[in-house]
């Protein structure tokens, strides 16, 4: 690094000059922060996401393995055996003269036991307790448990179910707040002003005011025990969805709209092939965000399908397939990621269209 | 071409009323939906709550005058509700407004490598649903086999029964509630990232340091943001009921401590079909809420900062 002399020839970069000794003083100074500030930021995640981990390695455990990590290791694993003359016995690490031996344990004692090396046959007597000795694991996931659950809480037939209501909600939530965002952005109606205030009021507005006598209609009307009060309102637009859609229309360039006008085209027509088509990032984004929403649905879900089991979602029918077996853990990990699996893929495939749509909602307020 | 009405005389030119007219049309979904699901729920909603509805026997309903608001005094669980809401939101309320600003924060920083994959993985959980996500958490806070107190153990920490404790029952419920902050924390990142640089420059060259530029230029440039997470989580809070209805099999367990406001609301109206009455505790919730909401749109004009100066 020391080239002689003459500072004034050392390119100047950010106030300090490089090749000199602030120079690279600084350099390692960012690089400390750098790394202590991503290091921290990792342990931070790694802590938030833990439970997934957790959820993953119960999930591929059988019940002994379960039973077995109460104190033991962590990770699906089974204690490795071998045949010695004819007989299964466990592996074990045995510390012998300042070296660890994978030894088989073929006569326990109390005191001291009799081990014989699997590769030489040699037997070995070995001082000490053997209940104290670490046996060698193998790592054996288990995924008996995803076919357990599979068959237990019908599977396909919930996730047919969930896809349906949310699918079809999607279509019609798309469909009416595009219909609706475009008519508070683009038309001039009398009191557009007040009825916007209307619609953004009723996202403070608690559901359960609502609740009771929407239950008590869509009784009256034979709708309750079926898929159509989950699936029907959202054909009439949300606050949530229009904001967003509004916000995002409002930004086009109106030019585009009127040079369509001019060459004849109606306000359907200006819909569907001027305004749609630029804002398909957003549109994705609202169907992305209520598949999320319907797949995490499950107050509603639970009061209309009460009492039909056949037309649960995955959210309902997992929750009462746990309650009946709330005391085995890997059978309930296994549901848990049956049923986040399909919204968690959808988001890291979509992330982008996912997370811009959030940002408009929340910024634009 | 105008795109606003033009008068003629009082009366609306014949396109500017064509205009008008497919205006309505768009705008009907909401419209219709407004009338047949929110505007009148909240009327009969109203009516139920003078009466003695019961989804049971609806022939035989009659008018009971102010009886369940009368009720709403005696009856024990809603005291007994509303504390426990209380004393939730009041432990959850303060986390779920700094929490996501301390992350923010710390994904904003200049010196972390990886942004875009931090700011993925952080928002991710708030994706999973919430049945799934309930049941994860109920394994990692198990009291012997959970993960949380086995690592607490292996630092010679003896963790507590978070899920049967009444003391550690609220914890417990704000830690599973951290899986939802994924959206707060991302559009308060957002208004962060939009601050103009600018003014950052400025109070450079006026010698204000990092905690100094932290209080008086972010904070209050991400102001709206933290006034929409709180007003968010206000609502959120009136509307908690999963998660301890899960947990707890809609007992309350342990003790009364989960015995959440909408746990009461939900058995009243739906396991006894009690509807009249739930009808009642609705409107005592929507009261709570609209206060609450209404003080915190009160007190924004203090605190929240509006750049283009059009609010406040």
């Amino acid at each position: 690094m020391a080239v002689a002399g003459r500072a004034g020839t050392y390119p100047r970069i950010g106030g300090s000059y490089a090749n000199t000794p602030a120079y690279y003083r600084r350099g390692l100074r960012r690089m400390a922060f750098t790394a202590s500030v991503t290091l921290f930021a990792a342990m931070l995640l790694s802590a938030y996401l833990m439970p997934f981990a957790y959820m993953l390695v119960t999930s591929f455990k059988d019940r002994d393995q379960i039973v077995a990590s109460a104190t033991g290791p962590v990770l699906p694993v089974d204690p490795l055996t071998v045949e010695v003359n004819g007989r299964e016995v466990p592996l074990y690490r045995v510390p012998i003269e300042g070296e660890v031996r994978q030894l088989a344990l073929v006569t326990p004692g109390r005191r001291e036991s009799v081990f014989v090396d699997p590769d030489t046959g040699e037997e070995v007597t070995w001082e000490g307790a053997w209940r104290t000795l670490d046996p060698v694991y193998v790592f054996a996931p288990r995924t008996g448990n995803f076919a357990e659950v599979w068959r237990g809480i019908d599977f396909p037939r919930l996730l047919f179910n969930t896809a349906f209501i949310a699918f079809t909600g999607t279509a019609g939530t798309i469909l009416s707040c595009v219909m609706v965002a475009y008519a508070f952005a683009r038309f001039p109606l009398p009191i557009k002003g007040t009825l916007f205030m209307v619609l953004i009021a009723t996202i403070i507005l608690p559901k359960q005011v609502l609740l009771v006598p929407t239950y008590a209609f869509f009784d009256a009307i034979g709708w309750t025990g079926t898929w159509l009060p989950l699936i029907v309102p959202h054909f009439f637009a949300n606050a949530f969805n229009v904001f967003l859609l509004r916000q995002y229309f409002m930004q086009l360039p109106r030019e585009l709209d009127e040079a369509a006008m001019i060459d004849g085209a109606g306000p359907l027509r200006v819909l569907t092939s001027v305004i749609v088509p630029q804002s398909y990032p957003v549109i994705i984004a609202v169907g992305l965000f209520h598949v999320v929403f319907a797949w995490n649905d499950y107050f509603e879900p639970l009061l209309y399908t009460l009492g039909r089991p056949g037309l649960q979602p995955l959210s309902v029918g997992i929750q009462q397939y746990n309650f009946i077996y709330s005391q085995q853990p890997h059978l309930i990990q296994a549901t848990a990621l049956l049923g986040m699996v399909v919204p968690v893929a959808l988001f890291f495939f979509s992330q982008r269209f996912f997370m811009r749509g959030i940002v408009i909602t929340g910024v634009e307020k | 071409m105008s795109t606003h009405p033009s008068r003629t005389g009082g009366r609306l030119s014949p396109l500017a009323r064509e205009q008008r007219l497919w205006g309505w049309v768009f705008l009907s979904p909401w419209l219709i939906g407004f009338v047949a699901f929110t505007a009148l729920p909240i009327v009969a909603s109203l009516v139920f709550s003078f009466t003695d509805f019961k989804l049971t026997s609806p022939e035989d309903v009659s008018f009971v005058g102010l009886g369940n608001y009368r009720r709403l005094f005696v009856d024990p669980l809603v005291k007994v509700s509303l504390g426990v809401t209380f004393k939730f939101a009041l432990i959850s309320l303060p986390i779920a407004v700094v929490l996501p600003v301390a992350l923010a924060s710390l994904l904003d920083s200049k010196w972390l490598v990886g942004k875009p994959l931090f700011r993925t993985l952080f928002y991710m959980p708030y994706v999973v649903p919430v049945v799934s996500a309930i049941f994860i958490w109920q394994g990692v806070l198990n009291n012997s086999s959970g993960w949380l107190n086995r690592i607490l153990r292996s630092s010679g920490v003896l963790g507590p029964n978070w899920l049967d404790d009444v003391n550690w029952i609220y914890p417990a419920l704000v830690i599973i509630g951290l899986w939802g902050l994924g959206n707060a924390f991302l559009i308060t990142l957002a208004s962060m990232q939009a601050v103009p640089t600018a003014y950052y420059e400025a109070a450079l060259v006026d010698g204000a340091g990092p905690f100094a530029r932290f209080r008086h230029i972010t904070l209050p440039m991400i102001s709206p943001v933290v006034f929409y997470n709180l007003v968010l989580s206000i609502i959120g809070l009136m509307r908690y009921f999963e998660v301890p209805f899960i947990l707890s099999n809609g007992t309350g367990r342990p003790g009364s401590s989960t015995m959440f406001f909408n746990i009461h609301f939900y058995k009243t109206s739906f396991v006894f079909f009690d509807m009249g009455y739930g009808s009642a505790l609705a409107w005592l919730l929507f009261g709570v809420t609209m206060v609450l909401t209404g003080l915190l749109f009160y007190s924004a004009r203090y605190w929240v900062f509006y750049a283009g100066g059009e609010r406040g």
